[in-house]
Protein backbone atom coordinates (compact mmCIF):
# COMPACT_ATOMS: atom_id res chain seq x y z
CA UNK A 1 0.00 0.00 0.00
CA UNK A 2 1.54 3.25 -1.13
CA UNK A 3 -1.27 5.50 0.66
CA UNK A 4 0.70 8.74 1.43
CA UNK A 5 -1.36 10.30 3.49
CA UNK A 6 -1.31 7.59 5.94
CA UNK A 7 -4.93 8.48 6.25
CA UNK A 8 -6.39 4.49 6.91
CA UNK A 9 -10.23 5.33 7.85
CA UNK A 10 -12.75 7.96 7.49
CA UNK A 11 -16.06 8.53 9.30
CA UNK A 12 -19.12 10.93 8.77
CA UNK A 13 -22.11 11.68 10.66
CA UNK A 14 -24.99 11.80 7.76
CA UNK A 15 -27.79 14.18 9.40
CA UNK A 16 -29.75 14.85 6.06
CA UNK A 17 -32.04 12.78 3.37
CA UNK A 18 -33.15 14.89 0.57
CA UNK A 19 -32.15 13.43 -2.97
CA UNK A 20 -29.78 16.10 -2.96
CA UNK A 21 -27.79 15.88 0.32
CA UNK A 22 -27.84 12.10 0.28
CA UNK A 23 -25.15 11.97 -2.10
CA UNK A 24 -22.19 13.72 -1.07
CA UNK A 25 -22.02 10.84 1.69
CA UNK A 26 -22.15 8.07 -0.99
CA UNK A 27 -20.11 9.60 -2.82
CA UNK A 28 -17.63 9.88 -0.02
CA UNK A 29 -18.07 6.75 1.72
CA UNK A 30 -17.88 4.93 -1.40
CA UNK A 31 -14.90 6.51 -3.16
CA UNK A 32 -12.83 6.34 0.28
CA UNK A 33 -13.46 2.52 0.74
CA UNK A 34 -12.57 2.20 -3.06
CA UNK A 35 -9.14 4.13 -2.47
CA UNK A 36 -9.07 1.66 1.04
CA UNK A 37 -9.79 3.40 4.01
CA UNK A 38 -12.16 2.17 6.02
CA UNK A 39 -15.62 3.75 6.52
CA UNK A 40 -18.27 4.53 9.09
CA UNK A 41 -21.16 6.53 8.31
CA UNK A 42 -23.49 7.64 11.19
CA UNK A 43 -26.86 8.06 10.21
CA UNK A 44 -28.71 10.55 12.40
CA UNK A 45 -31.75 12.43 12.22
CA UNK A 46 -32.87 13.15 8.67
CA UNK A 47 -30.30 11.01 7.49
CA UNK A 48 -31.61 8.31 9.31
CA UNK A 49 -34.14 8.15 5.81
CA UNK A 50 -30.97 7.09 3.65
CA UNK A 51 -31.55 3.48 4.99
CA UNK A 52 -35.01 2.54 4.31
CA UNK A 53 -35.51 -0.44 1.81
CA UNK A 54 -37.53 1.88 -0.41
CA UNK A 55 -35.94 5.05 -0.91
CA UNK A 56 -38.58 8.58 -1.86
CA UNK A 57 -36.31 11.20 -1.86
CA UNK A 58 -37.06 14.62 -2.89
CA UNK A 59 -35.54 18.15 -3.52
CA UNK A 60 -36.77 21.62 -2.64
CA UNK A 61 -36.12 24.69 -4.36
CA UNK A 62 -37.62 25.99 -1.00
CA UNK A 63 -35.09 28.34 1.10
CA UNK A 64 -32.35 27.71 -1.44
CA UNK A 65 -31.39 30.81 -3.73
CA UNK A 66 -28.25 28.51 -5.12
CA UNK A 67 -30.32 25.98 -6.80
CA UNK A 68 -30.12 27.22 -10.11
CA UNK A 69 -31.13 24.05 -12.52
CA UNK A 70 -30.21 24.22 -16.23
CA UNK A 71 -33.74 24.67 -17.83
CA UNK A 72 -34.00 25.77 -21.78
CA UNK A 73 -30.12 27.20 -22.25
CA UNK A 74 -30.39 29.14 -19.18
CA UNK A 75 -30.39 28.38 -15.66
CA UNK A 76 -33.84 28.88 -13.49
CA UNK A 77 -33.42 29.69 -9.62
CA UNK A 78 -37.38 29.39 -8.03
CA UNK A 79 -38.67 32.22 -5.91
CA UNK A 80 -39.46 31.32 -2.70
CA UNK A 81 -43.28 32.16 -3.38
CA UNK A 82 -43.15 29.58 -6.52
CA UNK A 83 -41.39 27.27 -4.74
CA UNK A 84 -44.25 26.92 -1.89
CA UNK A 85 -46.92 26.06 -4.61
CA UNK A 86 -47.97 22.13 -4.56
CA UNK A 87 -46.19 20.00 -7.01
CA UNK A 88 -43.49 22.49 -7.45
CA UNK A 89 -41.20 20.04 -4.79
CA UNK A 90 -42.26 16.82 -6.97
CA UNK A 91 -41.58 18.73 -10.40
CA UNK A 92 -38.24 19.77 -9.03
CA UNK A 93 -37.16 16.26 -7.67
CA UNK A 94 -38.31 14.89 -11.17
CA UNK A 95 -35.72 16.93 -13.07
CA UNK A 96 -32.93 16.48 -10.44
CA UNK A 97 -33.57 12.44 -11.33
CA UNK A 98 -33.91 13.05 -14.91
CA UNK A 99 -30.63 15.53 -14.58
CA UNK A 100 -28.87 12.69 -13.62
CA UNK A 101 -29.61 10.20 -15.50
CA UNK A 102 -28.68 12.20 -18.48
CA UNK A 103 -25.77 13.13 -17.33
CA UNK A 104 -24.34 9.55 -15.96
CA UNK A 105 -24.67 10.45 -11.82
CA UNK A 106 -25.75 7.35 -10.31
CA UNK A 107 -28.73 7.00 -8.60
CA UNK A 108 -28.62 7.14 -4.51
CA UNK A 109 -30.08 3.65 -4.47
CA UNK A 110 -26.80 2.89 -6.66
CA UNK A 111 -24.23 4.23 -4.50
CA UNK A 112 -26.09 2.93 -1.13
CA UNK A 113 -25.35 -0.78 -2.88
CA UNK A 114 -22.26 0.11 -3.67
CA UNK A 115 -21.33 1.05 -0.42
CA UNK A 116 -22.87 -2.15 1.45
CA UNK A 117 -20.91 -4.13 -0.97
CA UNK A 118 -17.65 -2.47 -0.21
CA UNK A 119 -18.09 -3.25 2.94
CA UNK A 120 -18.92 0.39 4.54
CA UNK A 121 -19.76 0.27 8.23
CA UNK A 122 -23.34 2.17 8.59
CA UNK A 123 -24.63 2.96 12.42
CA UNK A 124 -28.53 3.46 12.04
CA UNK A 125 -29.42 6.15 15.25
CA UNK A 126 -31.11 4.32 18.14
CA UNK A 127 -32.34 7.85 19.22
CA UNK A 128 -33.68 8.80 15.91
CA UNK A 129 -35.80 5.44 15.05
CA UNK A 130 -37.50 6.32 18.27
CA UNK A 131 -38.01 9.70 17.82
CA UNK A 132 -39.48 9.47 14.27
CA UNK A 133 -41.09 5.47 14.92
CA UNK A 134 -38.99 4.24 12.48
CA UNK A 135 -39.40 -0.06 11.98
CA UNK A 136 -35.94 -2.20 11.49
CA UNK A 137 -38.39 -4.04 8.89
CA UNK A 138 -38.57 -0.50 6.97
CA UNK A 139 -34.61 -0.51 6.81
CA UNK A 140 -32.14 -2.19 4.56
CA UNK A 141 -30.37 -5.19 6.06
CA UNK A 142 -26.68 -4.18 7.88
CA UNK A 143 -26.48 -1.45 9.52
CA UNK A 144 -26.17 -1.86 13.16
CA UNK A 145 -27.93 -0.30 15.56
CA UNK A 146 -26.28 3.02 17.86
CA UNK A 147 -25.94 6.26 19.86
CA UNK A 148 -23.53 9.10 20.19
CA UNK A 149 -21.44 6.96 22.13
CA UNK A 150 -20.85 4.61 19.19
CA UNK A 151 -20.04 6.96 17.09
CA UNK A 152 -17.44 8.93 18.77
CA UNK A 153 -15.80 5.72 19.80
CA UNK A 154 -15.62 5.25 16.04
CA UNK A 155 -14.40 8.77 15.93
CA UNK A 156 -11.60 8.80 18.01
CA UNK A 157 -9.75 6.14 15.72
CA UNK A 158 -10.61 7.93 12.65
CA UNK A 159 -8.23 10.02 10.61
CA UNK A 160 -11.06 12.15 8.62
CA UNK A 161 -14.20 12.70 10.47
CA UNK A 162 -17.20 14.77 8.55
CA UNK A 163 -20.18 16.00 9.83
CA UNK A 164 -22.58 15.94 6.78
CA UNK B 1 -2.90 -4.27 -24.82
CA UNK B 2 -4.18 -4.19 -21.43
CA UNK B 3 -5.50 -7.64 -20.21
CA UNK B 4 -9.44 -6.18 -19.13
CA UNK B 5 -10.86 -3.30 -20.97
CA UNK B 6 -13.50 -0.94 -18.64
CA UNK B 7 -15.72 1.35 -20.78
CA UNK B 8 -17.00 4.03 -18.24
CA UNK B 9 -17.70 6.24 -21.10
CA UNK B 10 -20.85 8.82 -20.18
CA UNK B 11 -20.56 8.15 -16.60
CA UNK B 12 -19.73 10.64 -13.91
CA UNK B 13 -17.95 11.04 -11.29
CA UNK B 14 -17.38 8.49 -8.93
CA UNK B 15 -18.48 5.56 -11.27
CA UNK B 16 -15.57 5.57 -13.17
CA UNK B 17 -13.20 4.78 -9.70
CA UNK B 18 -15.62 2.94 -8.49
CA UNK B 19 -15.94 0.52 -11.45
CA UNK B 20 -12.61 0.30 -11.77
CA UNK B 21 -11.92 -0.45 -8.51
CA UNK B 22 -14.02 -3.64 -8.52
CA UNK B 23 -12.59 -4.51 -12.07
CA UNK B 24 -8.71 -4.26 -10.46
CA UNK B 25 -9.80 -6.71 -7.87
CA UNK B 26 -10.47 -9.01 -10.17
CA UNK B 27 -6.84 -8.71 -11.79
CA UNK B 28 -4.69 -10.65 -10.24
CA UNK B 29 -1.60 -8.63 -8.99
CA UNK B 30 0.52 -7.15 -11.88
CA UNK B 31 -2.40 -7.70 -13.68
CA UNK B 32 -3.22 -4.75 -16.40
CA UNK B 33 -6.86 -2.66 -17.00
CA UNK B 34 -7.54 -0.20 -19.51
CA UNK B 35 -10.12 2.20 -18.60
CA UNK B 36 -11.95 4.61 -21.32
CA UNK B 37 -14.09 8.01 -19.59
CA UNK B 38 -15.42 10.94 -20.86
CA UNK B 39 -15.45 12.49 -17.60
CA UNK B 40 -12.43 14.99 -17.41
CA UNK B 41 -12.69 15.52 -13.96
CA UNK B 42 -11.44 11.19 -14.37
CA UNK B 43 -8.25 12.49 -15.02
CA UNK B 44 -7.35 13.82 -11.61
CA UNK B 45 -9.29 11.42 -10.04
CA UNK B 46 -7.47 8.73 -11.25
CA UNK B 47 -4.35 10.32 -10.48
CA UNK B 48 -5.06 10.68 -6.86
CA UNK B 49 -6.50 7.26 -6.45
CA UNK B 50 -3.38 6.11 -7.73
CA UNK B 51 -1.08 7.72 -5.33
CA UNK B 52 -3.38 6.72 -2.67
CA UNK B 53 -3.36 2.94 -3.45
CA UNK B 54 -0.28 2.25 -4.70
CA UNK B 55 -1.65 0.63 -8.22
CA UNK B 56 0.62 2.16 -11.17
CA UNK B 57 -1.21 4.58 -13.36
CA UNK B 58 1.10 3.35 -16.23
CA UNK B 59 -0.34 5.34 -18.88
CA UNK B 60 -2.57 8.36 -19.43
CA UNK B 61 -3.76 9.35 -23.04
CA UNK B 62 -6.76 11.74 -24.78
CA UNK B 63 -8.22 10.70 -27.73
CA UNK B 64 -10.52 13.50 -28.32
CA UNK B 65 -13.23 13.79 -25.28
CA UNK B 66 -12.29 9.91 -23.98
CA UNK B 67 -9.69 9.64 -22.08
CA UNK B 68 -7.83 6.54 -21.63
CA UNK B 69 -5.84 5.53 -18.62
CA UNK B 70 -3.91 1.90 -18.13
CA UNK B 71 -3.39 1.01 -14.47
CA UNK B 72 -1.68 -1.98 -13.24
CA UNK B 73 -2.82 -3.48 -10.57
CA UNK B 74 0.04 -3.35 -8.26
CA UNK B 75 -1.73 -2.60 -4.62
Amino acid sequence: MANESNATSMSMIVTKGSLDWGYPPFILATTAAAMGLEVTMFFTFYGLTLLKKKLDLKVTTLGNPAMAMPMMGMHMSMPNIVAALPGVDSAATAMMKNLTRKKGVASIEELRDMAVEADVHMIACQMTMDLFEYKLDDMIEGPVLGGAASYIETATKSDINLFI
Amino acid sequence: MADQLLDAKGLNCPLPILKAKKALNALPAGGTLEILATDPGSVKDFEAFCRTTGNELMEHTVDGNVFRFIIRHSA
